[in-house]
């Protein structure tokens, strides 16, 4: 066993110093650790560690570059269908392929429907218990939460019969004494705010969104077959055939489906989550001075337009927190990836970054041996790399896009951007925070609601113009490749900045990378000892009781990690990998 | 003790849930099942006995798919009409079962969340049913993927034995999946082989896993305190019989030779079949032709795209994509 540097400490409330590990960290995809370091109650250091691990892409090596894209969409189901857009992406950029504008838009479809059911399903389903005590619901007045339905929104659930009868329901699942998902949280903890009525609302709103969701991605299955992972993607365009004449194709049928849902997706996310976010922030407004994370944002940008123009939703870099200056362009080749703190090997020494054109992996678990009640956090300590641009750590997200857009000039999100902040009285500044996390992701899945009408509207008139290409074909047949080429593709995830790097030969994949969202922001350290955004971002929250960590969470949280996505590995000369694990 | 279901139940679009909306669940789920009608009563009964069924789901080498697919549970007709308004996963979650321990879903972490796990094994032990998602690691010594710094097959060893049923729910958890794909560099592996000789055990491949056979699966268990009958694979029988292509929409189309050739052309258009763009169909045996997707919205193959045979064992290194099969 590696030495442990500073013992874990479990129940010892005299030491001014004490270490917290929580593992599993739940409410997210995935496996994730943390541990963390409190002096007198405030985090003054901060380890987040992925201990799970597949090596998809290694398995991707050898194979048809045509069908990575079934493979890579399943390194996450939470974040599903946004591998398979990098994947094909990336394939075309190889090849030189251009994609029709039926795919253009009808893949534009299913990413905007992706990130709206996504965001909704973070708040309520991920984030939510963080702010909300399900118990005082019990204690709520229907009648009242029904006036604080009224002053919310229009939203046609806010009866007092119905808050009755969710609080009734509620009643009889703790009258049960089977809690469910709901046992063993931290209720009671000083650190809830809520009114009883609030509290009643958002359990009512948990509910109704688990109907939402369910609904928003039919969406996918119109487009693309089912969701979880659609299956409508092609090198090349997509499958889904459009023919307004045709009842086994796009018709005016589904372009009525799809408006159907387009507008219901529209009226949740303004009639509910919108005004819930804004009444449970405002219980919360102290977490709008906590945790900021490194200050620097990346965004590949997302939802191209027609022709030559930008996205919707804008590429950069913004450093500094500063929101005055137009964001930096782009420029992918100064990403590179750190092994420093990670469980592998650089055959040029862990003290390099690497490319991920270039990238080059030896997993080398030198972690304890299982079971382990610490981590050696000292040495290698995660199955994520750290990825830097310039050598600086980067946040991704949905903050990390709004704060691209409206350093960019985005005129819809800068609109929505002051307005939120305005209703909460809140600085711009605030925005570099766990709430502006929250109120980001709110914001831009409202803006994506909004254009979801419009790009039906775009695939209807191409329907009407009798346009029924939706793939192109002129580089389908592998005989038509080059011998060698390589390329990347590009996307924004709901949790961030996504990309795929590949390269081909001889038919085949040569090399596949994945540089994903949580990889930026859960990274450990890098060569430079920088931390990675989580670790950052707790870094001087008070935490009320160890025992219940609750203000880690929140934070933590914030992010919506997702680790199936983050964790990777490539073989860099396309063979099988002989791994070697050292367990001391 | 008898607990009634609390109905009315609010749903997204604002109606309540019926009895009657209980009632036509009781019945897909009976016809999935392919139980004689009047089951329909029983399923009824047994779903509104208590106490619930409580539930452990376990996330090993796992990408979520299959809770999101969990989560997408449904009534299946009517998708589109507004007002529709059936048991889905809301009654599942608070009528039906009760999930105890779901990392993606429950409210602890840390130390409370396996508090949670630890209660279920000393309330109800052999009472539990035990849901697996994702394949488990064999190499180096467990540590690619470790929960609470324990390998995932400590925890399964310590979990599924003492389970009612243990359900392998998608291709990872049945035969290792996507992990266990050539060169499988962890050293990947299924719920059976890592833990050979559980008895009460069901496969449920597919990716992911296809939620009316889940719901069906858990319904079945609790009507009758047993699985539904399986085959050697441990795949119920109701949902792993037939091959998706003998109830495909698009089979008239093969028996006339009328083939999709290039990706939008005029038979693409026409909704005509997919076998010479490599559908799988002809040798994966599910139910995805018939039960569909999403509240039956929709399938892979009404998407234009073929099945990629994601239910067959070893999908990932059986066939490329896009290579048609022999024609026999």
């Amino acid at each position: 066993m590696p030495e442990i540097h500073l013992p874990v400490v479990t129940n010892n409330g005299s030491l001014p110093t004490r270490r917290i590990v929580i593992d599993p960290l739940t409410r997210i995809e995935g496996h994730l650790r943390i541990e963390a370091v409190l002096q007198a109650g405030v985090i003054t250091d901060a380890w987040s560690s992925s201990t799970m691990f597949r090596g998809i892409e290694t398995i991707l090596a050898g194979r048809d570059p045509r069908e990575a894209w079934v493979f890579a969409q399943r390194i996450c189901g939470v974040c599903t269908t946004v591998h398979a857009l990098a994947s094909v992406r990336a394939v075309e950029n190889a090849l030189g392929i251009s994609i029709p504008e039926n795919a253009r838009i009808i893949r534009n479809l299913i990413a905007a429907a992706q990130f709206i059911q996504d965001h909704v399903v973070h708040f309520y389903h991920l984030h939510a218990l963080d702010w909300v005590d399900v118990t005082d619901a019990l204690q709520a007045d229907p009648t009242a939460t029904s006036a604080l339905q009224h002053s919310l929104s229009a939203w046609p659930n806010s009866s007092p019969q119905y808050f009755a009868t969710v609080k009734t329901r509620l009643q009889g699942l703790v009258d049960s004494g089977q809690l469910g998902l709901f046992a063993n949280g931290y209720w009671g903890h000083p650190g809830y705010k809520l009114t009883p009525e609030a509290s009643l609302l958002a359990v009512a709103h948990y509910l109704e969104a688990l109907d939402f969701q369910r609904e928003a991605v039919k969406i996918h299955a119109i487009l693309g077959g089912k969701n979880p992972h659609p299956q409508s993607y092609l090198v090349g365009g997509v499958s889904v055939p459009v023919d307004r004449t045709s009842t086994k194709a796009i018709n005016p049928g589904r372009i009525a489906e799809l408006r159907t849902l387009a507008t219901q997706a529209l009226n949740f996310v303004s009639q509910v989550y919108i005004p819930d976010l804004k009444a449970i922030a405002s219980f919360y407004k102290e977490y709008a001075a906590l945790g900021g994370g490194p200050g620097n944002y990346l965004s590949y940008g997302e939802f191209p337009t027609s022709g030559t123009a930008l996205p919707y939703l804008p590429a950069g870099i913004v450093t500094g927190n500063n929101l005055e200056a137009p964001p930096q362009a782009l420029d992918t080749a100064l990403i590179a990836e750190y092994v420093t703190h990670s469980w592998y090997n650089y055959s040029g020494g862990n003290g390099v970054g690497l490319h991920p054109s270039l990238g080059e992996t030896s997993p080398n678990y030198t972690g304890p041996t299982p079971p382990y009640e610490a981590l050696n956090t000292g040495e290698k300590y995660s199955w994520l790399k750290s990825p830097r641009y310039n050598n600086l750590p980067m946040e991704v997200g949905p903050l990390a896009r709004v704060v691209v857009a409206y350093a960019a000039g985005h005129a819809r999100l800068r609109q929505l951007v002051d307005q939120m902040l305005a209703a909460l009285g809140l600085p711009s500044q605030a925005l570099f925070s766990t709430w502006g996390r929250m109120l980001a992701r709110g914001i831009e899945t409202l803006a994506l609601a909004e254009q979801l009408s419009s790009w039906i509207d775009d695939l209807e008139a191409h329907m009407n113009a009798d346009d029924t290409l939706i793939h192109n074909g002129a580089m389908w047949n592998p005989a038509t490749w080059p011998m060698q080429a390589s390329g990347w593709g590009g996307t924004e995830a709901p949790r961030g900045g996504l990309g795929h790097w590949v390269s081909i030969a001889n038919q085949r994949i040569q090399r596949y990378q994945a540089v994903v969202p949580t990889t930026w922001n859960g990274s450990p350290r890098d060569a430079q000892g920088q931390r990675g955004p989580f670790e950052q971002a707790l870094l001087g929250i008070t935490v009320a009781n160890p025992e219940q960590p609750l203000e880690i969470l929140r934070t933590i949280h914030s992010f919506d990690p997702c680790m199936a996505c983050s964790v990777h590995l490539i073989d860099a000369r396309g063979k099988s990998l002989g791994i070697t694990v050292q367990l001391e | 003790m008898t607990r009634q279901p609390q109905f009315p139940i609010h749903t997204a679009s604002s109606t309540t849930i019926s009895r009657r909306g209980f009632l036509k669940f009781c019945s897909l789920m009976a016809a999935t099942l392919a139980l004689p009608s009047h089951y329909a009563g029983r399923i009824a009964q047994a779903l509104a006995d208590g106490p619930r069924l409580p539930v452990v789901w376990l996330a090993f080498q796992d990408c979520t798919g299959d809770t999101m697919s969990f989560l997408k549970a449904s009534q299946r007709t009517d998708p589109l009409q507004p007002g529709v308004s059936d048991p889905s996963i809301v009654d599942i979650l608070l009528d039906f079962i009760s999930l105890e321990y779901h990392e993606t879903l429950m409210a602890p972490s840390g130390a409370n969340a396996e508090l949670s796990l630890n209660n279920v094994l000393q309330n109800y032990p052999g009472a539990y049913l035990a849901v697996v998602e994702g394949a488990i690691p064999t190499g180096a010594g467990g540590a690619y993927c470790t929960i609470r710094g324990r390998t995932a097959l400590s925890i399964a060893q310590q979990v599924l034995p003492g389970a009612l049923a243990v359900i392998a729910a998608g291709t990872c958890a049945v035969d290792g999946g996507l992990p266990a794909a050539a060169p499988n560099p962890t050293g990947a592996t299924g719920v059976r082989t890592a833990m050979p000789g559980l008895a009460n055990f069901a496969a449920l491949p597919g990716c992911p896993t296809n939620v009316v056979n889940l719901a069906a699966t858990i319904v079945y268990l609790i009507t009758f305190n047993a699985l539904p009958p399986r085959d050697s694979a441990g795949r119920p029988v109701f949902a792993y019989e037939e091959d998706i292509h003998d109830e495909c929409e698009r089979k008239t189309h093969y028996e006339h030779d009328r083939f999709v050739l290039e990706w939008g052309d005029a038979g693409h258009r026409q909704g005509w079949c997919l076998f010479k763009m490599g559908c799988k169909g002809p040798e994966t045996k599910h139910n995805c032709s018939t039960v569909k997707w999403n509240s039956a919205t929709c399938w892979p193959v009404a998407a234009g795209h073929g099945c990629v045979g994601c239910a067959r064992p070893g999908f990932w290194d059986a066939f490329p994509v896009y290579q048609a099969l022999e024609d026999d």
